[in-house]
C-alpha cells in the first residue's frame, strides 16, 4: 500500500530532487551512500553551494560598513536573507529575526538576556523530558546564576509528552517554559500551539527549540504565537554555523544585549554606549555573512520545493520505514508517538548502537548512534543510546530497504 | 539481496572476531570488586558509554581487577581482556602495557614499545580500520591509567 502512496506525483517531484545534492552522488565502502542522518545535519543542495560560492566570488565585504560597492552588495545579500527568513516563518517584522550561530546560541541568548535579569530564587523554568542538551544546559546555567529551579515535565513510553502532568506543573512560580518542537532523538512532535496557549493564559513566556521543526513542516510564528523560536540553518539544507532566533519585538526591545562589540552599537564613548536598534542589538561583531547567504538560499530552495510536499513525502517514508523496521526480529523501536517527524530510533537486542552503526557504515549506510545529545531521553528508557535513522527530502524507499538489509547483516554478525 | 552479499566482509570479521564477541557476550570479572584499592571511571562522551574499573593492588602488584558498566562489544571486550591481562602485573608493567596498547591501537607501534608481546590484545587491532571505534577499544585502558596513577577525574577518550 505504501508503494501506491509513493507513486504519486508529489513523490516523483521530490525524488528527482536527489540529484540536487552532490554529496549523495558517491559510494561509501563500495556501495551507493545511503544518508539517514539528516537530523544531525542535512546535506546541502548545489543551489545553496552555488549561492555561497557566488557571494564569496563576487560580492564579499563586511556588512553595514563602508560606502564602497562590495560592502553595499554584501549588506544587501545579508539583509536580503533576513527578509527571506522573515517571510519563511511569517514573522511580523524583520526586527524579530536575530541571526545567530545556531539554535544553541539562540537559546543561550534568551536564557541570559531575557531570563537572567529577572529570575529570583524560588522561580522555576519548566522544560520537558524530551529536550536536547542545548535546551537543558543553558537553563541549568541561568538557574545556577539566579537560584531559580529547573523542573522537567515527564513523557510516556511512546516518547510523548505527558500533557496533563505538564499543564499541572504550570503555576505562578514558573517564569519560563522551554520545549522542543520536534524531538531529535524520538521524532515526537510536541503540541506546541496548545503549550503556548496554556502558558500565555498564565502570562508565562514560551521558547520553542525548532531545530527539528523547520526542516519538516511549515512553521508560522504568528500562528504558533510562541515568544521565542530558535533554529539552525544546517538542519534545513543550509550551511553550519548559522541559525535564527525569532523573538517577539516587544520582548526583544526590553532585553539587554547578549554580547557587546561592533555592529550592535549606535554610539560608543568611554562614558557609555548607545545600543543599536533591533535586530542589530543582538548581532555583535562581523557575522557569518556567507553562511547567512547560504541560509537564504536554503529558504529559497525549501520554498520552491514546498514544505507541504516535503512533509507528505517524509510522512509516507516514515510510515514505510516503521513498518519495515517493525518486521525485523529482535528490534526495539524507541519513539512511537502518534504525531512524529521522520526520525526513528531503534536497537537490536544485545547489540550496542555503536556496533550496529559500524556495521551499517560498512555497507554505505550513515545513521547516528549514541545518545543524540539527549542523555535524559536515553536515561528514561534505561539505555545508553540508540541507532537513529532520520530522513530528509532526498531519501526514498530504496534507502530504507538498504537499511533493513544492513540491520539483517548486523543480526548475522552478532547471531 | 543474496546470501553471499550478506556475509560480513573481512574488515568486519577482523573487528568482530570470535574472541571479541565471546568477551562481549560473557565479560570476565564483570561486577564490583568489594575490596578494591584503586577505582577509576572511564567515559566516552561521544557515545555516553561509561565503565568503572576496580583494581586491588598489594605491594605494588595488581592482584585483582574487575569492571562494571555499559558499552559496545568492542569496549566491553577490551575491558574484559584488560582485567585478565593486568592481574598479576606490577604497577610499572601495567602502566607500560597501557601505553603500548593505546599506541598499538592508534597504529603507532613499534615506537615506544615496552612489552614485547601484546598477546590477546591484538584481537582488538581490527579497530585500526575503523577510526571512529579506536576510542571504544582504549576506554578501559585509559581508566587503568587513571586508577593506577590515582586521578580523581574520570578518564575520558577525548
Amino acid at each position: 500500500m505504501k508503494q501506491a502512496c509513493l507513486d504519486n506525483s508529489a513523490d516523483t517531484t521530490i525524488a528527482a530532487l536527489r540529484s540536487d545534492f552532490p554529496v549523495l552522488q558517491q559510494e561509501v565502502h563500495g556501495q551507493r551512500l545511503v544518508y539517514l542522518d539528516s537530523a544531525a545535519s542535512a546535506q546541502v543542495p548545489r543551489q545553496v553551494i552555488a549561492a555561497i560560492a557566488d557571494y564569496q566570488s563576487h560580492d564579499h565585504a563586511n556588512v553595514h560598513r563602508g560606502v564602497h560597492t562590495l560592502s553595499h552588495r554584501a549588506t544587501e545579500a545579508y539583509e536580503g536573507a533576513r527578509d527571506k527568513v522573515q517571510a519563511f516563518i511569517n514573522a511580523r517584522s524583520r526586527s524579530e529575526i536575530i541571526l545567530t550561530s545556531g539554535t544553541t546560541e539562540g537559546i543561550n541568548l534568551v536564557a541570559q538576556s531575557f531570563c537572567r535579569p529577572v529570575l529570583k530564587p524560588g522561580d522555576k523554568i519548566l522544560i520537558t523530558h524530551l529536550e536536547h542538551h542545548s535546551n537543558i544546559v543553558p537553563w541549568q546555567i541561568v538557574c545556577e546564576q539566579t537560584g531559580a529551579e529547573l523542573v522537567v515535565a515527564p513523557i510516556d513510553s511512546s516518547g510523548q509528552l505527558d500533557q496533563d502532568a505538564f499543564f499541572s506543573m504550570l503555576d505562578d512560580r514558573v517564569k519560563m517554559v522551554a520545549a522542543v518542537h520536534v524531538s531529535n532523538a524520538l521524532g515526537t512532535v510536541n503540541p506546541v500551539r496548545e503549550i503556548t496557549a496554556r502558558c500565555h493564559a498564565l502570562d508565562i513566556p514560551v521558547l520553542l527549540d525548532g531545530a527539528q521543526g523547520v526542516p519538516h513542516m511549515t512553521v508560522d510564528m504568528q500562528n504558533l504565537d510562541c515568544d521565542f523560536y530558535a533554529f539552525s540553518s544546517h538542519k534545513m539544507y543550509g550551511p553550519t554555523g548559522v541559525g535564527v532566533l525569532y523573538g517577539k519585538e516587544s520582548l526583544l526591545d526590553e532585553m539587554p544585549p547578549y554580547q557587546g562589540g561592533g555592529d550592535m552599537i549606535l554610539e560608543v564613548t568611554f562614558d557609555g554606549t548607545t545600543y543599536n536598534d533591533l535586530p542589530y542589538k543582538f548581532e555583535a561583531g562581523t557575522p557569518n555573512i556567507s553562511g547567512v547567504v547560504g541560509l537564504g538560499a536554503a529558504v529559497d530552495y525549501l520554498q520552491a520545493v514546498g514544505l507541504e510536499k516535503v512533509s507528505a513525502h517524509e510522512a509516507d517514508l516514515l510510515s514505510y520505514m516503521m513498518q519495515q523496521l517493525s518486521a525485523i526480529p529482535d528490534i526495539q523501536l524507541y519513539g512511537t508517538a502518534a504525531s512524529k517527524a521522520s526520525v526513528q530510533s531503534f536497537l537490536l537486542t544485545d547489540v550496542h548502537a555503536h556496533d550496529l552503526g559500524t556495521i551499517l557504515d560498512h555497507q554505505g549506510i550513515a545513521v547516528r548512534t549514541g545518545h543524540h545529545c539527549a542523555m535524559p531521553v536515553m536515561q528514561y528508557f534505561g539505555i545508553p543510546g540508540t541507532a537513529r535513522a532520520s530522513l530528509g527530502l532526498y531519501n526514498n524507499t530504496d534507502d530504507i530497504d538498504r537499511l533493513v538489509a544492513g540491520i539483517e547483516k548486523a543480526r548475522q554478525v552478532f547471531a | 539481496m543474496t546470501v553471499a552479499t550478506l556475509q560480513p566482509n573481512s574488515e568486519l570479521r577482523d573487528l568482530y572476531q570470535e574472541l571479541i564477541l565471546d568477551h562481549s557476550r560473557r565479560p570476565r570479572n564483570f561486577g564490583k570488586l568489594g575490596d578494591a584499592t584503586h577505582i577509576a571511571d572511564g567515559i566516552n562522551p561521544l557515545c555516553g558509554d561509561k565503565l568503572r574499573l576496580y583494581l586491588r593492588l598489594e605491594d605494588d602488584q595488581v592482584v585483582a581487577a574487575a569492571f562494571e558498566g555499559t558499552g559496545c562489544a568492542i569496549s566491553v571486550a577490551s575491558a574484559s581482556l584488560l582485567t585478565e591481562i593486568v592481574t598479576g602485573l606490577d604497577r610499572t608493567t601495567a602502566l607500560n602495557y597501557f601505553e603500548d596498547v593505546v599506541a598499538h591501537l592508534n597504529g603507532k607501534l613499534p615506537a615506544g614499545l615496552h612489552t614485547p608481546e601484546l598477546g590477546r590484545v591484538q584481537a582488538l587491532e581490527g579497530v585500526r580500520e575503523f577510526p571512529a571505534r579506536v576510542k571504544c577499544a582504549t576506554l578501559a585502558w585509559q581508566a587503568l591509567e587513571s586508577a593506577i596513577s590515582g586521578q580523581s577525574r574520570p578518564a575520558t577518550t577525548e
